[in-house]
């Protein structure tokens, strides 16, 4: 049941037809960031807007939503935007990536594999990847238009010159479909190869910044690097400690005020699921 | 007003029904979508085209249409939306006879290319499985559409709206109740 007094999902009809109209237009123009209008949320920018307006306009009574955060469930973003859209909108929510329709995700992509008839809504905080280098919106505008990115090239042979090595663990600039430079919203540059040609629908959404991107399934998307120093994703070197996992993307976590640490899997429903894998097979 | 007959019968749960047929149509294109739910639209507007419209369409999208004084008094009651004469200056067309220009289409700018107009196409007939082999965003290797009823020369139109990338109009083919869609990044071979 949706709670008394909203409208399904929160959002009046008029702004869901807007938002839909623009997640159209992103879907048809593969990268490209389209200007919506964010509308005021119960909770402020940066805990999601962007993500949460995205969801509205996509989700039906018939969804089962997963929400994360830092690859996380029961973080408190996370928890809330959940528990809100089984207020809002009355739908059923899960922990369990597979039996997902939608995912609303900050900073994280899952570990399982996603599937056609899913759709991940990313929560992103800044959707210009250029604007480190250049801050006038009208000029990014241009460059984006005549696919002008030698700036961002720029930058990372400055890091490779200094650094050796491309200085970005996370937020690394993309390129999707050949064509538009895109943020990939800042998770982990670990996650960036999920990205490309993922069977799913990802779609972007920026409340702050009044943007909405999208990438179609099976659409490329390359990370930007130079044949002489190709990309290559980090990750800590160490297995999981809870779950064994030398796949996952870990979190490092500090234990005492003795220097102690350990790396957990930031994935959590895929940590659990594989703990309990292994409890069973003993 | 007497003869309005009535639009989505729930219209929250239709029009999001509606939507993600849309969605799931132009992130795939060349797979066929149908819902359950359709208006109950004056011919000869499609049931799918009539419910696309009713989705999309309201006062902030100027339509261009061909379907006759019924078709349009009935989307002006029911999607508010105002409706203009010449189709360049459309932000939805909806065709039911001839197939306008796509050239002559608003196929927004360089900086801007979701300014464009999305064409809703009336066809004979879909169907997947056969005809053109479909490639491009959205596609995993290639998927198979059968257009029916589309003008001779709209390869070659397809292809121009293709090439000026990013710029370009999209289209939705609409057949009784099922819906596919083609963005503009779609590349045609083949016979349909």
């Amino acid at each position: 049941m949706t709670a008394l007094g909203y409208n399904f999902g929160y959002l009046d009809e008029n702004t869901k037809r807007m938002i839909r109209r623009a997640l159209l237009k992103a879907v048809a123009v593969p990268g490209h960031q389209v200007p919506f209008g964010a509308r005021e949320m119960p909770l402020p920018y940066g805990w999601g807007t962007g993500g949460i307006a995205v969801t509205a306009s996509v989700i039906g009574a018939g969804d089962r939503l997963k929400v994360i955060d830092q690859g996380a469930d029961d973080t408190t973003n996370a928890v809330s935007i959940r528990r809100f859209f089984a207020k809002v909108a009355g739908v059923e929510t899960t922990e369990r990536t597979g039996e997902a329709t939608i995912i609303q995700t900050r900073h994280r992509i899952p570990e399982t594999r996603l599937r056609e008839g899913q759709i991940l809504v990313y929560q992103v905080p800044m959707p210009e990847p250029l604007f480190r280098l250049e801050p006038r919106v009208s000029e990014t505008k241009r460059m984006h238009a005549l696919a002008d990115y030698g700036l961002m090239h720029v930058k990372l042979y400055e890091d490779i010159a200094r650094h050796g090595h491309v200085a970005m663990s996370y937020n690394y600039p993309v390129l999707v479909g050949g064509r538009y430079l895109m943020s990939p919203s800042p998770i982990p540059a670990f996650d960036n190869p999920k990205m490309d040609r993922m069977p799913a629908l990802q779609l972007f959404g920026a409340g702050r910044e009044k943007r909405i991107y999208a990438v179609p399934p099976y659409t490329a998307v390359k990370s930007l690097d130079f044949e002489d120093h190709p990309f290559r994703p980090a990750r800590a070197d160490a297995p999981c400690a809870l779950c064994g996992s030398r796949e996952s993307y870990l979190d490092e976590v500090v234990v005492d005020d003795k220097g102690g640490r350990m790396f957990v899997c930031s994935d959590t429903d895929y940590c659990a699921t594989r703990q309990t894998q292994r409890e069973a097979a003993e | 007003m007497s003869g309005l007959t009535p639009g989505f019968a729930d219209p929250v749960p239709d029009a999001q029904a509606w939507f993600r047929a849309l969605l799931e149509a132009m992130a795939r294109p060349g797979r066929i979508q149908r819902v359950a739910a359709l208006p109950q639209a004056p011919a000869p507007l499609a049931p799918a085209a009539a419910a696309v419209l009713l989705t999309l369409a309201d006062a902030e999208t100027p339509v261009w249409m061909d379907a006759g004084p019924g078709a349009e008094e009935w989307l002006r009651f029911h999607a508010g939306c105002p409706l203009v004469a010449e189709p360049g200056a459309a932000g939805f067309l909806l065709a039911a006879g001839a197939m306008p220009e796509l050239a002559a289409l608003d196929a927004g700018t360089e900086e801007e290319p979701h300014r464009s107009a999305t064409l809703i196409l009336q066809v004979a007939g879909l169907e997947t499985g056969r005809g053109w082999r479909l490639t491009g965003p959205g596609i995993g290797t290639e998927h198979r559409l059968s257009v029916e009823g589309l003008p001779g020369g709209f390869l070659a139109a397809w292809a121009a709206n293709g090439r000026r990338f990013p710029r370009g109009i999209d289209l939705v083919l609409c057949a009784g109740d099922r819906l596919a869609a083609l963005p503009r990044t779609t590349r045609i071979e083949g016979a349909g």
